[in-house]
């Protein structure tokens, strides 16, 4: 039996993706909507949900709709912007409970379709322009939340991380947008980027839960309907020509240094050698059995942390761990060596194996999620592709020591990154 | 073994207790990949004054020792069991907090190994001088991690605001001085006071057979042996009812200022449903009077004085207890004042109507349906709830009964100028 069943419709402008599934209490809905990340537009789109979902036409203030909302049994609207390799994905998701396991069995599903349609379709909005009052208030709260990576500084030393070595390329750019941006957009101006995103956006909508197809595919054809587009396609980034690997520091008054490190994998999600990058970096550095953790924390009792991801559908590899400000040679010699043995094939058939195991643990755990699950799924749409997660799966499983090996030695360092605190000792 | 049915929720519960104690709880959950499983001692960083069974004193231990202990746990003879759970498929974490330390793995294959192995290593400790030197460079990078972290510093710095004498108000790593002091003999006494199995609560959720997995866990207990149980003996200073400190400003490398209002719980001896009926009815007072959907959630966003950072919270356990309100600010002190005077505003009642409750409740409800959802919310909170001696499953017909008069009754206890306090973060230079 596969592990999810997914349909998948083409519909007026958007795709419905359904996954009809009884293990959950509570039915989700997320709509998402993608463009290419763009230096003119990121900061009007990752105002937009916001200004979206803070009111709309039936529920012209933030209150009306949080208490229409709380009526329906706390149902949760939350919004996102995330970055999908060069693509600024937009998020909307709803989760209303099943009247299944309510004392009151009054239909929700429908609902609470409704209310999405509402937010994305009838905003609070006249004469071409939004509410003034609403666009202020969210520009405000962008600027605190553009901000706010200056307070965590884990997140703030991989962002400059990310700023240092994909200079120049639209991958760097913030997901929140710059800060100098927000005052020059205008209710006018945002409304008009707003009919810009539902024409030219690729859209796609998922629905999970212990639902009926055919009529979630009725109410999604009678609420949500577009023109046909064309959906805009970055091209995929070339291959960046390192000269030497970059080496940034840079003082701040913290306590801690954050040392983080980005490579190059030239692999992206869909490449037929992508799996072997998943087994290599779960091998690396993904989980708490790899070389870093080994190494970096358990032997050299160095750090708390140190681990690593890939970004997928940008080919890149990202290392981070805290550590105090003197150790940031040995730290960093220890990461090489564990590098250099990852592309020397220096790894057990044992390793290989325990690293597959805990991957497929983790995708199937990912998909006992609801949210996990579009995740999961929509990587189809941003790589264009149609790999099932049990192809997916099959294909991981499948990968050897030499496609490991071959997937290693395609991996460059691009730069190194560390904050250090002020009085640095070195 | 004895069965526990939920009607409305459609779940069923399976529960033993094992000859030496221990207490498992077993939730089938169909459809689900994973199987989650928790084994968690009563036993945190608050338990830091108590008599080792066989000893005549009482004795006072090193701050952070519970956490480190956490740590010390993982590592045997022969490695450390994170390699051995990964080898079996499963990611395997724990945790401490307060009033509790937990051990968990969760896995979609092996699971019958993976429950052995988890039962087995915190059954089992091994410590030893080198080891326990070891983890000192560990914990320090996770201390000093958590140094940096202006919202950890926010909430820490406002229950040492509130508490005078209770250990609630320790960090629960300590500090690098404290774990200094550490050694292998006091883990052990440690280990050997707070681990015994009638201390602690295995609790089980996912695709999984009861009947299979409840007989193997009582094969495997009744293998070991342990002393018959004793009571663990604990204790804690008297606290006052008023807060320590009124007002606390650190300054930090920040560019956005924090401001959080924190109440002292004024009753908070509590159990069963006497405590569960408190903790939701407080929930619900505090959704009525800062809720998105609320008044005072509007003005204070139309004004500028709070962002989507701001929350609210209730804590409550035994001997503690408190609620926490506030957020990211750019002006901490109007911030803090506003939250103060909307509280004694609140206590007058004008807020609390039939409406504003049955909508407070319904969004609680639709909370608590999404929040089963989750395997690791149902373990966790199963056993925080037992432990305090309330039903997880109680929560909804809880719900349902809270009236009008409960919540103004709740406003009126616990809010009280001596046990409101202020903490704020605020930038460094300027």
């Amino acid at each position: 039996m596969a592990v999810v069943t997914e349909m998948v419709k083409e519909m007026q402008g958007f795709n419905l993706h359904i996954v009809k599934t009884s293990k959950y209490k509570t039915n989700t809905i997320v709509w998402k909507m993608k463009a290419p990340l763009e230096r003119e537009a990121v900061t009007e789109r990752a105002l937009l949900p916001h200004v979206l979902q803070s009111s709309s036409a039936s529920h012209p203030t933030t209150a009306k709709l949080r208490s229409y909302l709380d009526n329906l049994y706390g149902a949760s609207l939350f919004v996102d912007v995330a970055k999908k390799g060069e693509y600024q994905v937009i998020s909307f998701s709803i989760e209303i409970a099943n009247e299944k396991f309510l004392s009151d069995h009054t239909p929700l599903l429908e609902k609470a379709f409704e209310l999405l349609s509402n937010i994305i379709l009838k905003p609070n909005a006249a004469n071409g322009t939004f509410d003034k009052d609403t666009v202020e208030k969210e520009k405000r709260t962008l600027k605190q939340r553009i901000q706010a990576v200056f307070d965590d500084k884990m997140r703030y030393s991989n962002f400059r991380l990310v700023q240092e070595m994909c200079e120049g390329e639209p991958y760097a750019l913030p997901i929140n947008g710059e800060i100098e941006a927000v005052d020059n957009i205008t209710e006018k101006s945002l409304f008009e980027y707003y009919k810009q995103a539902l024409s030219e956006d690729e859209l796609d909508l998922f629905v999970i839960g212990d639902v009926e197809e055919a009529e979630v595919q009725k109410i999604a054809s009678s609420l949500f309907s577009f023109q046909p587009r064309t959906p805009k396609q970055t091209t995929r980034s070339a291959v960046k020509k390192i000269d030497g690997a970059k080496e940034i520091k840079e003082q701040q008054d913290i306590k801690q240094g954050k040392l983080n490190i980005g490579y190059r994998t030239n692999t992206i999600y869909g490449d037929s050698d992508y799996s072997a990058l998943q087994v290599f970096n779960g091998i690396f550095g993904g989980f708490s059995h790899s070389k870093l953790f080994h190494n970096v924390r358990e032997k050299a009792s160095l750090a708390y942390y140190a681990a690593s991801r890939l970004e997928s559908h940008k080919g890149l590899l990202m290392v981070m761990s805290g550590i105090e400000f003197k150790n940031y040679e040995l730290a960093v010699k220890i990461i090489n060596e564990q590098m250099e043995a990852m592309k020397a094939g220096d790894f057990t058939d044992n390793e290989i194996e325990q690293t597959k195991a805990v991957i497929e643990n983790q995708i199937l755990e990912t998909i006992d999620t609801a949210r996990g699950m579009v995740e999961l799924l929509y990587h189809n749409v941003v790589a264009e592709n149609k790999i099932s997660i049990d192809d997916w799966l099959q294909g991981m499983r499948a990968a050897t020591k030499e496609d490991i090996v071959k997937a290693a030695e395609k991996v460059e360092l691009d730069t190194v990154y560390f904050l250090t605190g002020l009085e640095a000792g070195e | 073994m004895e069965k526990i049915s939920f009607d409305q929720l459609q779940e069923e519960l399976f529960y033993e207790k094992m000859d030496n104690g221990l207490d498992v709880y077993i939730l089938p959950k169909k459809g689900f990949n994973k199987t989650y499983a928790t084994f968690t001692t009563k036993y945190g960083s608050i338990d830091n004054h108590f008599n080792p069974p066989g000893k005549e004193d009482f004795v006072k231990v090193p701050d952070g020792i519970a956490h480190f202990l956490e740590h010390k746990l993982f590592e045997k003879e022969d490695g450390d069991v994170f390699q051995q759970f990964s080898r079996q498929g499963a990611s395997a974490n724990a945790f401490t907090s307060f009033t509790r330390t937990a051990y968990l793995f969760s896995s979609t294959s092996n699971v019958d190994k993976n429950l052995i192995t988890l039962i087995d290593f915190v059954q089992d400790p091994y410590f030893t001088e080198k080891t326990v030197e070891k983890e000192k460079g560990i914990i320090g990078q996770e201390i000093t991690m958590y140094d940096d972290n202006p919202d950890w510093r926010l909430y820490f710095g406002l229950i040492q605001n509130m508490y005078q004498h209770h250990p609630v108000k320790i960090d629960i790593a300590g500090t690098i001085d404290s774990i200094a002091a550490i050694n292998k003999d006091m883990l052990y006494e440690c280990y050997n006071t707070f681990y015994h199995p009638s201390n602690m609560l295995l609790f089980i959720v996912g695709p999984v057979d009861a009947d299979q997995m409840m007989t193997m866990v009582r094969d495997n207990q009744s293998k070991k042996e342990y002393a018959a149980k004793s009571d663990i003996e604990r204790r804690f200073e008297e606290e006052p009812t008023g807060v320590a400190e009124t007002k606390q400003v650190m300054k930090m490398n920040v560019q956005t200022s924090k401001c959080l209002v924190g109440i002292k719980a004024p009753n908070t001896q509590l159990s069963g449903n006497e405590m569960l009926k408190t903790e939701l009815s407080t929930n619900v007072m505090l959704d009525i009077l800062f809720g998105k959907s609320s008044d005072n959630y509007t003005k204070l966003y139309g004004e500028g004085l709070i962002d989507e950072t701001f929350s609210y919270d209730y804590t409550l356990e035994q001997g503690f207890g408190f609620a926490v309100l506030g957020g990211d600010t750019g002006e901490p002190d109007k911030l803090a004042d506003q939250l103060k005077q909307m509280l004694f505003e609140g206590k007058e009642g004008k807020a609390f109507t039939e409406e504003r409750l049955e909508q407070a409740k319904k969004k609680k409800i639709g909370a608590f349906m999404r929040a089963v959802n989750s395997p690791e919310y149902i373990a966790n909170q199963f056993t925080r709830y037992t432990f305090n001696d309330m039903n997880l499953f109680d929560v909804v017909p809880t719900l349902e009964n809270i009236t009008l008069e409960n919540v103004r009754d709740i406003a009126e206890q616990l809010i009280s100028e001596d046990r409101l306090t202020v903490c704020q973060v605020v930038p460094k230079q300027s």
